[in-house]
């Protein structure tokens, strides 16, 4: 079993959810990433989404390109982001931790280069959101060599026989995009969710994550209610701005951030699946 | 080279050799399979293409003319010099050739929204025009660099009806503006439709662009074709995302005699890195839904281009561009912002035709070309556009003040 797999094993056994937060790797500055991630861990973390900069972050709201923006003051290369990653893995060999951003920065590396780096620095997975399974085959064969699993997305626009086609391509988990817009976009209607979630259900056995519009603690338990992992990126980056220069005070409030969504996220199963909506 | 069957590019999706293809988040998946068969039934459709040659006729003023140029290509005293005559088309480019197609698909497809990026805001005004003749609102975006730099067109595009955005991320230029649009797009890509204005972004855009365009060129073939009897044996014109080069070249690919050339903008020189010449001195990568030449770093990170022209001042090229340029059908050059200054004088003052900037980069070039070749040789250059919006550049340059 992968370290994914592993991961969502052991939750499904205790009856929780994943929490999944997104950091930007680099962000405030590259020497406070895998402090930031082994904090986030401790404060309940399950899965670490780490995000590679880049400089044109299409699907990402403002939030993340700013967050894009401060890495890049420093520099912050794919090859970095594969720095931190091996350097978080000498301490913690059983979080597993995903790859977020754009498919040029890896193809510039070179597939191949990327595939050995990314598994002898340990990581689990890579969700490039510019890359749909149509146009992976270069990819999926090097990636499932090294044991690293290509995720990949589901929106709202997404057509039932498509779903069919991204779960044959996609290992780990499947992320539902559960808003129609960039990251950052606001509202989120979770019954419409938990319908949309049972529809994927029917093409696939692996996890469903969702992401986009998870603001706070009670949204983040609604989306426990019906999903395997809860992604929360732009609630915890925007306070790397507030903190800009401040890296121990940000790891401090996005750690409080993550914790309170552990505590809210764990109530809502553990009371059953009726929970306060 | 082999004979290659031009016709089959794109293949079924949206691939010309390695470049092309649909690189976009899921989201937008959806919208552009039903783009794409929009796309192809109406294309083949005689209601559709009859409605929109009547307005290429009557609205934007087609066919133009090809003209020879015979003053400037004395001076030259090399090949005769012939120029496509977009610049006297309605809003002045060769931009509304594709608006008026996209907007008449948008139409069918019950669109109520429009959104569009722009560099030099030439497409920014077309896609404005056709806005308000059809009744559909309209947003564009700008970079905030080029706002400065295009005035009178951001005005124009007011003037029109539609909120021009001014893109603030980024290098705020064209490149951020079409971030922003595809932002915009994917949240509400239920009722908006995106018109993109050149052949660059995921399937089937640069084929869809390509074939609004291509009018270009099959006219340019039937008016040289009568007007000497013969083929002619160079084309040229600039390339930022290329339409209005592959609009001209496109429907000469088979007539293997006819040479193509690309002018890309060398901006203050290719060496000093100050340019956005993808083709000359980049290198393939993915961006903006294809995969193309673009101009990046060695970690993949797209850095800031330079031109003159805020039309070419973008990183990346269509991705038939990239083939044409691999399978050796087609060359590209680049050359200077000063060089394209001096074409910009030299056809107004020998030809009294005020070209756009971006267009002035393909005169420069012709300005080399013609001379190396005999007068019984002739080559068409695409005047892609009307130089009125560069008057404020051209001015501050050389410190006059308006």
């Amino acid at each position: 079993m992968t370290r994914i797999e592993q991961r969502f094993a052991k939750l499904r056994s205790e009856n929780r959810a994943a929490l999944v937060p997104y950091v930007t790797a680099g962000d405030p500055e590259p020497a406070a990433t895998v402090p930031l991630m082994h904090a986030l861990v401790k404060a309940g973390a399950d899965l670490i989404e780490l995000g590679v900069p880049f400089s044109d972050p299409m699907a990402d709201g403002p939030v993340i390109q700013k967050a894009c923006e401060r890495a890049l003051r420093y520099g912050t290369s794919l090859r970095d982001v594969l720095g931190m990653v091996a350097e978080f893995r000498k301490t913690d060999v059983e979080t597993p931790v995903v790859l977020m951003g754009y498919l040029n920065p890896v193809e510039r590396m070179g597939y191949q280069t990327f595939a050995e780096k990314a598994r002898e620095a340990g990581l689990d997975g890579l969700l490039t959101v510019d890359l749909p399974p149509e146009e992976c085959d270069d990819v999926a064969g090097l990636l499932e060599n090294a044991q690293i699993a290509p995720i990949f997305l589901v929106a709202p626009t997404t057509s039932d026989e498509r779903i069919a086609h991204v779960a044959r391509a996609a290992r780990g988990f499947i992320y539902y995009v559960s808003l129609k817009g960039v990251t950052g976009s606001q509202t989120l209607d979770t019954s419409a969710l938990a319908a949309r979630l049972e529809a994927i259900r029917q093409h696939t056995d692996l996890p469903l994550g969702v992401g986009f519009g998870i603001r706070d603690a009670a949204t983040a338990g609604q989306v426990a209610r019906v999903a395997d992992a809860v992604v929360v990126g732009s609630a915890i980056v925007r306070l790397a701005e507030e903190f800009d220069g401040d890296p121990v005070g940000f790891a401090h409030a996005a750690s409080e951030v993550v914790a309170g969504m552990r505590v809210e996220m764990d109530r809502v199963r553990a009371s059953g699946v009726e929970a306060s909506v | 080279m082999s004979k290659i069957d031009w016709a089959a590019f794109p293949d079924a999706r949206g691939h010309f050799g390695p470049y092309g293809g649909r690189f976009v988040s899921e989201t937008l998946m959806g919208a552009l399979d039903e783009l794409q068969k929009a796309y192809e039934q109406y294309m083949g459709d005689a209601d559709f293409m009859a409605e929109l040659d009547h307005d290429l006729k009557q609205f934007v003023g087609r066919p133009n003319p090809l003209y020879h140029a015979e003053r400037l290509s004395k001076e030259l005293a090399g090949a005769q010099v012939y120029f496509k005559r977009e610049d006297l088309n309605h809003t002045g480019a060769h931009k509304v050739n594709n608006t008026i197609g996209q907007a008449l698909l948008a139409k069918r497809l019950g669109k109520t929204r429009i959104i569009a990026e722009t560099g030099a805001g030439q497409h920014g005004v077309a896609t404005a025009t056709v806005a308000a003749r059809l009744g559909l609102e309209c947003v564009i975006y700008m970079g905030e660099e080029d706002t400065r730099r295009q005035t009178p067109n951001v005005f124009r595009m007011r003037l029109l009806g539609a909120e021009v955005v001014a893109v603030k991320s980024g290098t705020r230029t064209l490149k951020d503006a079409l971030n922003e649009a595809m932002r915009d797009w994917v949240t509400n890509v239920d009722d908006t439709f995106y018109i993109i204005g050149t052949v660059a972004g995921p399937h089937p855009y640069p084929a869809m662009v390509r074939d609004f365009q291509a009018v270009i060129g099959r006219e340019a073939r039937a008016q040289h074709l009568e007007m000497t009897g013969k083929l002619p044996d160079a084309l040229v014109a600039c390339v930022g995302g290329g339409s209005n080069a592959i609009g001209l070249f496109h429907p000469f690919l088979d007539d293997e005699s006819v040479e193509m050339i690309g002018v890309e903008a060398a901006g203050a020189g290719i060496e000093s890195g100050r340019h956005s010449a993808p083709l000359c001195a980049g290198q393939p990568g993915v961006l903006h839904g294809n995969r193309t030449y673009l101009m990046e770093d060695e970690h993949g990170q797209i850095v800031g281009t330079h031109s003159v022209s805020a039309g070419l001042d973008y990183p990346g090229v269509g991705p038939e561009h990239a083939w044409l340029k691999d399978t050796g059908r087609a060359r590209y050059v680049a050359v200077t912002d000063d060089q394209a200054l001096e074409g910009f004088h030299r056809l107004t003052r020998t030809e009294g035709i005020i070209p756009a900037l971006e267009t002035s980069h393909a005169i420069a070039h012709v300005l080399e070309l013609a001379p190396t070749m005999r007068p019984d040789q002739s080559i068409i250059v695409n005047l892609s556009g009307r130089g009125d919006k560069d008057l404020n550049t051209v001015a501050e340059r050389e410190g006059i003040t308006l």
